[in-house]
């Protein structure tokens, strides 16, 4: 399969509209000699950095999460192990490439790395399904789980993926009792997970390898329930609504930070991790490192990593003289 | 105090059901010109085709359980909007007490303890008329709670799963539900305590991903819609037409995924007989 190394450069085609006037201006000091008016266009530049990416939209997030240069998976594991030794199958009949698993080396340890490959050229992002996984790959995604707790490996995964496949065969094959089995054996693997969200964290399909004891998550990435254009599609009936899907939907990182949903927001500078994948993967290696630190002094345990899932959410207990109590009266429903 | 005597049933199952309104009905399985009372007085089962209207989390409770024998817990557990959800004027929680009042109920997830055919049990009721029984922080919350009871008092669970999937209004909260009560099945499973699920019309989404599908014993009812991606979506996405039948229990029951079909009125003597063989030791 084609690895993803041939990145595609920023330009008109592959920008976002609120990315232009940046391109613009860094076109004009490429061409403009040292000097003050150069001088200039830098702090311009930087005047414009600032006001865009200070004040993104949550729909421009998900744009810039969604962004046809974001790095992917295997820009991270390139850049951040020093050696990969991918294991193919999930031992029930199937490969699914949108999955890719193995043996990682970072900083003198063996790690089982996880994660889903949106693919960066048309033929590869073919070849993986552009990062959406089959049943196949969620049960490859628990052999790696289970091998990794057999050889008491900590875990890294990798989540960037708009969906779990919705197909024929997808559902043929068992798409939703395979996404709650792997929920139900993440939660309980003996041994440390880690996982980092990169760009897109669609739904159910992204949940089913993102279970970890630390979960960082990308400044610009999202996390969703469902892709903002599906919901505004659904509650306002209008897929033009989606910009205000996706505020409402609160589908940011430090959003869901205040959510106590994820653990930590990776910070991404200069104008998002496409424009400097090298900064983005050292992001990701520093938050490694100190997961794995905080692994020797023995701070994860799967029994916390349990009991924080079993807490999530947000409820009220009311006085029991309070809630409706729903008696044998009924009274005719009036039809919504 | 009997939970609900016989004649208020027929009509309570009558209201809290998918018929249109009127003294006949059109099946939507048979296409044929039904007589409404005798649908009711089936169970919402159409006498000539055996389609399965959907049925409120009480009116099936009342079909199913010893009569009398239900008894509602952790109806405290209640619905937040911590998201501030707005479609348009109407809040979340607008919304939320609007279908309170129209289905009666508290939330999409009722739960309690009951006796079906004389064994005592954790049973947990979804009702697709709320919000489409789809779930949020309250039911995931419920159903946890519904697991614990049943750990504690070493009883099996029974849960009648419905839901169009995820309660859009709580964002990523309502997504964590699906970890949440699958950690829950998975206390379930290490104390050896039997999860049994009925999958009903319908169950999809994230609901299905979860605890749904996740049950030791899993049943369905004739015809229900059991998938992940619902039919649309994958209409949608793949611009191609379904073939018949997909996402049916049938089409479940044919790919493995589904222990036995069972027929409404087989349900009570069919739970009846697996929690006397499945008594937790």
């Amino acid at each position: 399969m084609a690895e993803s190394n041939e990145r595609g450069r920023l330009g008109l085609e592959t920008s976002l509209p609120f990315e232009r006037r940046i391109l613009e201006i860094e076109a004009l000091i490429e061409k403009t000699p040292e000097g003050d008016a150069r001088g200039e266009l830098i702090s311009e530049l930087e005047r414009e950095r600032e006001t865009v990416f200070q004040n993104l939209t949550a729909w421009q997030r998900v744009q810039l999460a969604r962004h046809a240069l974001r790095p992917r998976m295997l820009d991270y594991t390139r850049r951040i192990l020093e050696d990969f030794f991918e294991l193919h199958g999930d031992r029930l009949g199937g490969d699914d490439a949108a999955v890719i698993t193995g043996i990682g080396r970072f900083r003198g340890r063996t790690l089982m790395v996880v994660g889903q490959q949106k693919g960066v050229t048309t033929e590869e992002k073919v070849a993986r399904n552009f990062g959406m996984p089959h049943p196949e790959g969620y049960r490859k995604a628990l052999r790696a789980f289970r091998l990794a707790e057999r050889w008491r490996l900590p875990i890294v995964t990798f989540v960037d993926t708009p969906a779990a496949h919705p197909g024929i065969e997808a559902e043929a094959h068992g798409q939703g009792p395979t996404i709650a089995q792997n929920l139900l054996e993440m939660l309980g693997v003996k041994t440390p997970v880690f996982a980092v969200i990169l760009g897109e964290g669609g739904s159910g399909g992204a949940l089913a390898i993102a279970l970890g004891d630390w979960v960082a998550m990308f400044e610009h990435a999202i996390y969703v329930i469902c892709p903002p254009e599906r919901c505004a599609e659904i509650l306002w009936k209008d897929v033009e609504k989606k910009e205000l899907a996706a505020s409402a939907l609160r589908v940011t990182a430090r959003e869901l930070l205040a959510l106590n949903t994820i653990d930590a927001v990776l910070p991404e500078s200069g104008g998002g991790a496409h424009r400097n994948p090298e900064v983005a993967a050292q992001a990701v290696a520093e938050e490694l490192a100190w997961f794995l630190g905080e692994c020797d002094k023995g701070r994860w345990t799967s029994e916390q990593r349990r009991e924080k899932y079993q807490r999530m959410g947000v409820w009220s207990e009311m006085p029991s003289d309070e809630y409706r109590v729903p008696s044998s009266e009924f009274r005719v429903p009036s039809e919504e | 105090m009997p939970f609900l005597n016989r004649r208020r049933f027929v009509s309570i199952v009558g209201r809290r059901s998918s018929l249109p309104d009127g003294l006949w009905m059109k099946c939507p399985g048979c296409k044929q010109a039904v007589y409404r009372a005798e649908v009711e007085q089936n169970q919402q089962v159409c006498p000539r085709c055996a389609y399965h209207h959907r049925i409120g989390a009480m009116a099936r409770i009342a079909i199913l359980v010893d009569e009398g024998s239900f008894e509602e817990r952790h109806q405290e557990v209640q619905t937040l909007d911590p998201l501030e959800f707005k479609v348009g004027e109407a809040t979340y929680l607008e919304k939320v007490e609007k279908a309170k009042s129209n289905a009666q109920l508290s939330e999409a997830l009722v739960v309690g303890y009951a006796r079906i055919e004389e064994s005592r049990t954790v049973l947990g009721v979804m009702d697709p008329f709320f919000m489409m029984a789809s779930m949020g922080s309250a039911v995931g919350e419920r159903f946890c709670r519904a697991a614990r009871d049943a750990i504690t008092e070493r009883l099996p669970l029974v849960v009648i799963a419905a839901s169009g999937g995820a309660r859009m209004q709580e964002g990523i909260l309502s997504l964590m539900q699906m970890a949440k009560t699958a950690e829950a099945v998975r206390r379930l499973n290490e104390a050896a305590i039997p999860y049994i699920t009925v999958l009903t019309d319908p169950t999809t989404g994230g609901v299905y991903a979860s605890f749904a599908a996740l049950g030791d014993i899993t049943l369905a009812e004739p015809g229900a819609l059991i998938g992940f991606a619902g039919p649309r979506l994958i209409e949608g996405a793949l611009k191609v037409k379904l073939p018949e039948g997909f996402q049916t229990a049938e089409y479940q029951y044919n790919n493995g995924f589904i222990d036995q079909i069972v027929k409404r009125s087989e349900l009570r003597p069919t739970l009846g007989k697996l929690l006397r063989y499945l008594r937790p030791q």
